[in-house]
């Protein structure tokens, strides 16, 4: 790889100095002037915005649901996705095919329609699940369990995605001579594929975190956003904005902003490191 | 591909285990756990939308899709994600190009900004936007409740699709083959279209199959930005919003069955290509 690059090395040209040109107007226009104007704005006089922000109760019963409900989700989501990467790789089963692409669905379906595909099973109202669940007492829609749904749907394809080229990638070499000398599937596990594939998981999981903390149309179907109860940091954000609170609306994003900001930087730099293992 | 991993015979090992390949009752225990909460999760809420669209007739179904708001605003969503993938697929082109085969410092950075709409919440995509391209733009570009806002907010929301599926096939493309087009006399341009292109024309179209489903499917960054103006600036997940609000979930059915049609299209079109490039690598 190395030697690929440094033999492609050219002078640089009129034309790499165009490209690069456009390349960094456009990223600078479409997205680092924007972000830096919202950073601007949070923190236009100090921290007093952010500070008032967190000193209402409301905003931080939201903060803090979003956290719950996005832990819940990546959660479900990491041992889902690290258990069907494995069996997609390792196993052979009929429907495969079809299973392996129906797990990327979730990346092409709009939230809405999420949110309203959950209110049709899982709704107290005439929803094909929701009734019976509730005389059992179990509320899913409008309440902490519908939203975990909604978010977990939306996230569902990154650790997969992640996790499976990684684990196509190491082979089953080790595995087997493992197994060889006697150890059980879980030691197997433990031992060999978990560390191989360690850190295909924390980019996954990162990655669902950034995604699961900014849901927002999906939510917003399923949570019915009452104030103090089901209403995330996302939809904080839009009603302090349409409520003319432009504020408060400012530093709420600023907050989301910074969190995700942040999933991304790590990712972004632990992955090289990887590359060159 | 699975098969690739472990050729029978190639193996060092005397025994095969039985493990692999075949599923083990732990194996497919799993299996069944794992397919259980993706039905319940995915593809029984998907078959829900579906039943309920058609549970009154397709008659009601495709008049409510067919109804003129609803046209208007599948038109627009659709004219604006086509649009906006047709940017994506020579600029996402043109990033990957020039993040893999350019050095430039800084060039980190850049590789963060691309990923940064991937991972900002939708909501606070819009607001970003709307800070430098709304009512108080410190450069005097207003687009808000406007066309152009769904376009900006796709062209924000769909930026790293592109980049990203064809940055890892041009890291890998052997460059001996582009020298031998130049030693050839082929300028720059000709080596690119005749011997880069072709190479990575899969990943684009899956980079563009990505990003069209995303701009169909989007609805957080136009809350804000777009105003949700009936007949203008209305996309296709806000009118199934307002079905739902308006407690007629019968109708939003009938039209997250037209979203869905799409996703499907989509996902169907990105396995094909997925195996094309698997056997082309």
């Amino acid at each position: 790889m190395a030697e690929h690059r440094t033999a492609h090395r050219r002078r640089a040209t009129p034309t790499t100095w165009l490209l690069r040109a456009i390349v960094v107007g456009y990223l600078l226009l479409l997205v680092a002037w924007p972000l830096s104007l919202v950073a601007r704005n949070a923190l236009d006089g100090g921290f007093g915005n952010v500070q008032a922000l967190l000193e209402d109760p409301d905003v931080v019963h939201a903060l803090r649901l979003t956290v719950v409900v996005a832990l819940w989700a990546v959660m479900l989501n990491t041992v889902f996705g690290v258990g069907i990467s494995i069996l997609l790789v390792r196993y052979r089963f009929p429907g495969k095919r079809v299973l392996s692409a129906l797990l990327d669905l979730p990346l092409s379906v709009s939230p809405v329609v999420v949110g309203l595909a959950i209110v049709l099973v899982y709704g107290g109202r005439g929803g094909w699940l929701g009734p019976t669940l509730e005389a059992n007492g179990l509320q899913v829609v409008y309440a902490t369990p519908g939203m975990v749904l909604a978010t977990a749907f939306v996230a569902l394809p990154l650790v997969i995605r992640e996790v499976v080229p990684v684990l196509e990638e190491v082979g089953m070499e080790q595995e087997l001579a493992a197994q060889s000398l006697g150890a059980s599937a879980w030691q197997r596990f433990r031992r060999i594929t978990l560390p191989s594939i360690r850190w295909a998981v924390v980019y996954g999981v990162v990655l669902s975190l950034a995604r699961s903390l900014g849901e927002f149309g999906a939510v917003k179907i399923v949570s019915g956003n009452v104030l103090g109860e089901t209403r995330t940091a996302t939809l904080v954000v839009e009603e302090k904005y349409l409520n003319f609170d432009k504020a408060g609306a400012y530093a709420t994003a600023f907050l989301l902003a910074l969190v995700s900001v942040a999933c991304i930087t790590v990712v972004s730099l632990v992955r090289p490191k990887e590359g060159t293992r | 591909m699975t098969a690739t991993v472990a050729p029978a015979g190639r193996s060092v090992l005397r025994r095969r285990p039985a493990g692999v390949g075949a599923l083990t009752p732990a194996s497919g225990a799993g299996l069944g756990v794992a397919m259980l909460w993706f039905s319940l999760l995915v593809l029984l809420p998907l078959s829900a939308v579906v039943l309920r669209a058609a549970e009154g007739g397709w008659g009601e179904a495709w008049a409510t899709i067919t109804n003129a708001q609803t046209l208007a605003a599948i038109r627009l969503t659709v004219l604006a994600a086509l649009g906006v993938t047709a940017v994506n697929v020579v600029m996402g082109t043109l990033i990957a190009w020039v993040l893999v085969r350019d050095r430039f410092p800084g060039q980190r950075f850049l590789e963060v900004l691309i990923d940064i709409p991937f991972a900002l919440p939708t909501i606070v995509a819009g607001l970003v936007l709307l800070s430098l391209y709304g009512t108080d733009s410190p450069i005097g570009i207003d687009v808000a409740n406007n066309r152009s806002a769904v376009v900006l907010a796709f062209l924000f929301v769909t930026l790293p699709f592109v980049v990203r599926t064809v940055q890892p096939v041009l890291a890998e493309l052997d460059p001996e083959v582009e020298e031998a087009a130049a030693s050839l006399g082929a300028s720059r341009f000709t080596t690119f279209r005749r011997i880069v292109l072709p190479s990575i024309t899969p990943a684009i179209a899956a980079g563009a199959a990505l990003s069209f489903a995303r701009g169909v499917s989007e609805y957080g960054s136009l809350v804000l930005l777009s105003g949700n103006l009936p007949f203008r600036t209305e996309v296709t997940s806000a009118r199934i919003l307002s079905s739902i609000e308006n407690d007629n979930l019968s109708g939003a059915a009938a039209i997250a069955t037209v979203l869905l049609l799409i996703s499907f299209t989509v996902i169907l079109v990105l396995d094909l290509l997925q195996r094309r490039m698997v056997r082309r690598g």
